[in-house]
């Protein structure tokens, strides 16, 4: 391994070098095979990398790890609370199933590794095996159940109403012939512009660029409530000048389940994930879980979401379900 | 893929097929909703020309003279031209207005297109300014020599030859006055952008939707090229630069 001098300065050259010995090494090993073995070492390549393994238990004991998939700013579902440390509500209910995956292998040394995910390749991760189970704000609809697989519901997020408190709005009556925010690209948009119409309400619907933009509207007083799912809405209001000037009001115009999402066709690893999180409804370590992270402090700034639980989300404590919500 | 144009007739509160492609009252379809779009889109676009145009030609004159005003065109143009157009659409709708309280009540087209103007302005000031400098200087030495004012210099010698010189690069500022009109979505104008975004999310059409909005956006700006094409044939003179032999 002599390589010329001037190269070894360039730490890059170096690593584009060493790469390229360890590659010329893995081609030597391979052609070093004889053919019948190489199809199989290459069969074996394409299976880590990307056939779906439908046994996520037996998978996991092979390996002696689970992956986790994460989000990096769902507050407070899971989020980076500092650099490199996924925290929040789902992820505190994964590391829930893992207990539950070591007990039922028995073998107690698994690792979790942490894989990030965005809400563009959340499910095709989980599909194609790379990411084992995702607990985040992921939707539960009848879409996404041809694809994967979703375990009992979780969350409920409630489609209501932002308003100043000083505004003296209580329901989406109130807002006749005024201006309401939404978000451009969300459901919450069709929904107010179907409300408006049926209700004879004439709303003027305002489309904001995105949830911070919503909010801006509401807080410069162009628009005199912003429509959004409640906890979104929770979360700008936290993050505010002034959170006490504010308040979600009316009844939940459109509801969405979130849950965690696993392969589709594990029945095995589905009976576990949901028997721990029916477990923990029942044993009401669930209601602790949420008080933690929706109704307390919660990092990184020690401020409180003070988002109750919804009507919704107690009757599935009592009556577990995994289907859609509408 | 499949393509599927039919979804345009859905209506847009309902989702569902419609007897015909237009419906009534608040009831509208997809189709009738990008019309509007479009319409708001023209609207910004036009708006904004008006503004840039006559505040253009004004600071790029202003340029060319020998007084303090430069001074004040130069930094006209630099400020429009040094800032990002996405930034001004959000400082006219977001700062400005808590500085001068009477702005409040405009809505965001107007801050929308007013932005747009005069970022569009700073860009047609120069062009007039390249206009007017490319003539030779005895143009102007021979008109005060006839005897005419500044403003009558301007008026009837310098600026008739200068815009005939800059109409081709004026083209191409009114053509990209129609696509830059696609920041109002910023400020929630509904137009064309905003539609597509929206509507792809309710209806999942996406390919359809943006091929149809660009084929909008194409046709907008098209129709101007072809209108500033017939000015410049008709404006132009023989035994200048510019005319085909």
């Amino acid at each position: 391994m002599a390589y010329p001098v001037a190269l070894i300065l360039e730490e890059k050259a170096v690593r584009v070098v060493i790469n390229q010995y360890f590659f010329n090494q893995g081609c030597k090993i391979m052609k070093a095979l004889p053919l019948c073995m190489r199809t199989i070492a290459l069969a074996g390549i394409c299976l880590i990398s990307g056939i779906t393994q439908a046994d996520t238990l037996q998978k996991i004991t092979e390996s002696g790890a689970i992956t986790l998939g994460y989000r990096e700013s769902s507050i407070p579902f899971s989020y980076l609370a500092e650099p490199g440390k996924p925290s929040g509500f789902g992820v505190d209910i994964a590391n829930k199933i893992v207990e539950a995956v070591r007990k039922k292998t028995g073998k107690k040394d698994i690792k979790v590794v942490f894989q990030a995910v965005t809400s563009q390749n959340r499910l095709p991760l989980v599909a194609n095996g790379t990411v084992d189970l995702e607990c985040g704000s992921t939707t539960n609809n009848a879409t996404r159940a041809k694809e994967v697989s979703f375990a009992v519901n979780y969350f409920f997020a409630e489609s209501r109403l932002l308003v100043k408190k000083s505004a003296q709005i209580k329901r989406l009556g109130d807002l006749s012939n005024k201006t309401v925010a939404t978000t451009t690209g969300t459901t919450s948009f069709t929904q107010l512009r179907k409300l408006s119409l049926e209700k004879n309400l004439n709303l003027s619907v305002v489309p904001a660029k995105d949830h911070a933009d919503g909010f801006l509207l509401l807080e410069s007083g162009r628009a005199q409530a912003f429509m959004m799912d409640d906890v979104l809405l929770a979360g700008l209001v936290m993050n505010a000048k002034n959170p006490a000037e504010y308040e979600i009001v009316g009844e939940p115009l459109q509801t969405e389940a979130y849950a965690c999402v696993l392969r589709k066709d594990d029945a095995a690893f589905k009976v576990l994930v949901d028997e721990t999180l029916i477990g923990l409804m029942k044993s009401g370590e669930f209601e602790k879980l949420y008080k933690k992270w929706f109704e307390s402090a919660i990092p990184p700034n020690g401020k409180n979401l003070a988002l109750p639980m919804s009507q919704r989300l107690k009757e599935n404590l009592k009556s577990p379900s995994d289907q859609p919500a509408s | 893929m499949a393509w599927d144009w039919q979804f345009f007739c859905n209506s847009t509160i309902t989702t569902e097929a419609t007897a015909s492609c237009f419906g009534k009252g608040g009831d509208i379809t997809y189709l009738q909703w990008m019309l509007s779009a479009w319409g708001w889109t023209v609207s910004v676009a036009a708006l904004a020309l008006v503004i840039a145009l006559l505040s253009g030609v004004a600071i790029g004159v202003l340029r060319t003279l020998a007084s303090r005003w430069k001074l004040v065109a130069m930094m006209w143009v630099e400020l429009f031209r040094n800032i990002p157009l996405l930034v001004q659409v959000f400082i006219w709708y977001h700062v400005v207005p808590a500085f001068i309280p009477a702005l409040q009540a405009l809505s965001s087209f107007l801050l929308a297109s007013i932005a747009l103007g005069l970022f569009t302005s700073a860009r047609i000031a120069e062009q007039v300014r390249s206009g007017i400098q490319a003539l030779p200087r005895g143009q102007s030495q021979a008109a005060s020599a006839l005897g005419l004012s500044l403003v009558q210099s301007y008026r009837y010698v310098i600026l008739p030859q200068s815009l005939r010189i800059i109409l081709p690069a004026l083209t191409s500022e009114v053509m990209n006055v129609v696509k830059n009109s696609s920041v109002a979505f910023a400020v929630s104008v509904t137009e064309l952008t905003l539609f597509a975004m929206q509507a792809q999310e309710e209806t999942a059409r996406g390919m359809e939707i943006y091929l149809a909005v660009t084929m909008l956006y194409v046709i907008t700006a098209l129709t101007l090229n072809r209108i500033m094409a017939w000015i410049e044939s008709m404006t132009q003179l023989p035994g200048v630069i510019g005319v085909k032999a």
